[in-house]
């Protein structure tokens, strides 16, 4: 069939938005080939109307498999019904985001397939003549961009960045069919069990799904002082980040490490307060679209990668930015 | 309980060289260090040791170079019982599929394993894709992103995952690879007397000819994927700066703020969706 695949990701019987974004990335794949675009989902319960919203949002065919079995990401349960289906429906390319999930499945599944996998993508393209996936992603702490290809080895897999793209507009005039796909019961892997899930206790919103992302560092002064980040975030609809100096102090938890020993993000903005900019902490953010810096200190390299550089103390500048925003808020409910 | 821990040389600083042509990293003039995510699959090794009273044994392995040897020696300081080093040149450019090929097949010489934990991923290649590659080529099971592993019944621990949603409790039966993320623990510092125990200790060479009784599905030639372009990236911003000072109030700088998300465009999130 030769068509693109584009792995759909569901917690709880509801579909994350990173799958919105990866049909986008998809749908220009499929149409510069002239195939279909097919969304495959491995989950439990998930309701015909999220079903519907990846046809939508850009699929031509969505597979499902739902079971109570795999409700809950086994890597080697989904990797061995991935393997079955690609062998069975020999797509053109796979993606998956580049989650938790994927970056785990992906990996498993391209050994067992034996193709190539390139991670963390933040620009893929067909190669005119020869079909070949052009995949371009930040290597090396984000100081260069490496185009990789799979040139004799199909299907062609990469995992795509969060965030790197927006969904496609939803178009409920869209067209598609449903297969349903039965698991066999060799595909379960009873050597891991799911025992359950623990929120994380500081937020779970995670730094490299938002579209705005607060971070604070060690200009903060104490762990008590990332409420102020909080607020700001709260505000802004936004996720909380921090350097690692602010992590190693325990003020907050790894989870929300950014970097190059941490998460890797591409906001639509990012706002870093109290962060000096070292070449670690940069690395995590250069694929952001907008960077505000706040920092007393004029010569911090933060200021000289920002497209706003607000030099002053964040504990004056932040409060009548909270102020403002709660205003704003206001006035728009 | 006899854990493998694959660790990885990586460059000192972020700013390191491409070749052009060939689009593989220029390593020579470099200083190399442990990949810094490594060092907490180090530290859940010394933890798990610990767990067991003391028991057991701790070997730790890099594919790379020969003076990768130098980052063995570090492990071997720190408390690793033993090491090895898998280099050939013929192993030269592989991709992270045909790494996971060597390693996996490395380990295969190694013996009985319980545990085999490895670092998130690598601060230079940065794919994370070794880890679940070395389990599939094994057929064992992989966890990853762990964030604390427990030895429960004999046969089984139990990890809790670092993932979107929170964290992930699981319950692994061994042998498995683990990969962990930085939440394991504060990683400890070498100590005099491994110090002294790592500069005469023996490392053994793992090349080709000692997987002579594998496929040689490794190097540049076998590797799937190919590195084509390498740009270096340059960043464009337009750069505006308000400074509050004795003619700037904070009150302006805050304005500027607004006035910026309203020129982006930039919509406040869901919170008043
Ligand atoms: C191998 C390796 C990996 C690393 N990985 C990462 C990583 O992933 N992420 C990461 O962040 N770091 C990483 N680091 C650490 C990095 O080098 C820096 O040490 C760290 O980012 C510094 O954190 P910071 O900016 O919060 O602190 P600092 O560098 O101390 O900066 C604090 C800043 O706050 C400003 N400030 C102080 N008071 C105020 C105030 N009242 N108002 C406004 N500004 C104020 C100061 O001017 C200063 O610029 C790594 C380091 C190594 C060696
Ligand atoms: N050449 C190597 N030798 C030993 N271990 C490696 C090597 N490359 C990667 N690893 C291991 O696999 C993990 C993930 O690396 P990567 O997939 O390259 O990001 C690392 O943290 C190491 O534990």
């Amino acid at each position: 069939m030769h068509d693109i695949w584009a792995l759909a990701e569901q917690h709880e019987g509801v579909i994350k938005q990173v799958s919105f974004e990866l049909l986008h990335r998809g749908r220009l794949l499929a149409d510069s080939l002239g195939v279909r675009l097919v969304s495959l989902v491995i989950g439990h319960s998930v309701s015909s109307a999220s079903l519907d919203e990846l046809i939508a949002r850009g699929a031509d065919e969505v597979l499902v498999l739902d079971d109570e079995r795999v409700s809950d990401f086994v890597c080697e349960t989904f990797s061995n019904i991935l393997v079955r289906l690609v062998r069975e429906h020999r797509p053109h390319t796979v993606i998956a985001a580049a989650t938790s999930t994927g970056r785990t499945l992906m990996p498993h599944a391209a050994i067992k397939i034996g193709t190539g996998l390139t991670a963390d993508c933040t620009e893929l393209r067909i190669e005119e003549g020869t079909g070949n996936l052009l995949q371009t992603r930040p290597a090396i702490g984000g100081n260069i961009m490496a185009t990789i290809k799979t040139p004799h080895h199909r299907p062609q897999m990469a995992t795509v960045r969060p965030k790197s793209m927006l969904p496609l507009p939803r178009d409920a005039s869209r067209k598609g069919s449903r297969v349903n796909i039965e698991l066999h019961l060799e595909d379960i892997d009873e050597r891991v069990k799911v025992q359950g899930y623990r929120r994380d206790p500081s937020g779970a919103n995670p730094v490299e799904e938002a579209d705005i992302v607060a971070a604070g560092g060690r200009g903060l002064k104490k762990g008590e002082n990332f409420t102020l980040i909080q607020e700001l975030a709260d505000e802004l609809g936004a996720a909380v980040g921090a350097s690692r100096d602010a992590v190693d102090r325990g003020w907050i938890g790894y989870a929300h490490q950014i970097g190059l020993s941490g998460k890797t993000i591409s906001p639509k903005l990012y706002i870093g307060a109290g962060i000096s900019g070292s070449v670690q902490h940069l690395a995590g953010i250069k694929t952001a679209e907008n960077i505000i810096s706040i920092n007393s200190d004029p010569h911090a390299p933060i200021h000289q990668i920002a497209d706003l550089s607000i030099v002053g103390d964040l504990f004056t500048v932040i409060p009548i930015v909270i102020r403002k925003l709660r205003q704003k808020n206001r006035e728009v409910r | 309980m006899h854990i493998i821990v694959p660790i990885k040389q990586v460059p000192e600083t972020s700013n390191v060289k491409m070749d052009p042509v060939s689009g593989t990293m220029l390593r020579t003039g470099v200083e190399t260090v442990v990949n810094p995510l490594d060092l907490y699959a180090l530290e859940s090794a010394f933890r798990l040791k610990e767990q067991h009273g003391g028991v057991g044994t701790i070997t730790v392995i890099t594919m790379g170079p020969p003076q990768a040897v130098k980052v063995l020696k570090e492990a071997l300081a720190m408390g690793c019982d033993q090491a090895y080093l898998i280099s050939d040149k013929a192993f030269a450019g592989s991709d992270t599929w045909a790494t996971s090929y060597v390693l996996s097949r490395a380990i295969m010489e190694l013996g009985a394993y319980d545990l085999i934990i490895a670092g998130e991923r690598a601060t230079d290649g940065d794919t994370g894709q070794v880890g679940p590659g070395i389990a599939a080529w094994l057929d064992i099971p992989a966890v990853t992103y762990a964030a604390a592993i427990e030895s429960t019944d004999a046969g089984f621990v139990s990890c809790s995952r670092m993932v979107e949603e929170g964290y992930q409790q699981v319950a692994v039966q061994l042998p498995a690879v683990i990969t962990v993320v930085k939440e394991i623990g504060a990683v400890r510092l070498p100590t005099l007397r491994g110090k002294i125990r790592s500069r005469s200790a023996e490392i053994p060479l793992i090349d080709a000819g000692k997987l002579s009784a594998h496929k040689p599905l490794w190097g540049l030639s076998k590797s799937p994927t190919r590195v084509v372009k390498i740009e270096q990236t340059t960043v464009k911003r337009e750069g505006k700066t308000v400074v509050v000072d004795e003619h700037t109030p904070a009150e302006a700088a805050a304005d500027s703020f607004m006035e910026f998300l309203a020129e982006k465009h930039i919509i406040l999130g869901d919170r008043h969706a």
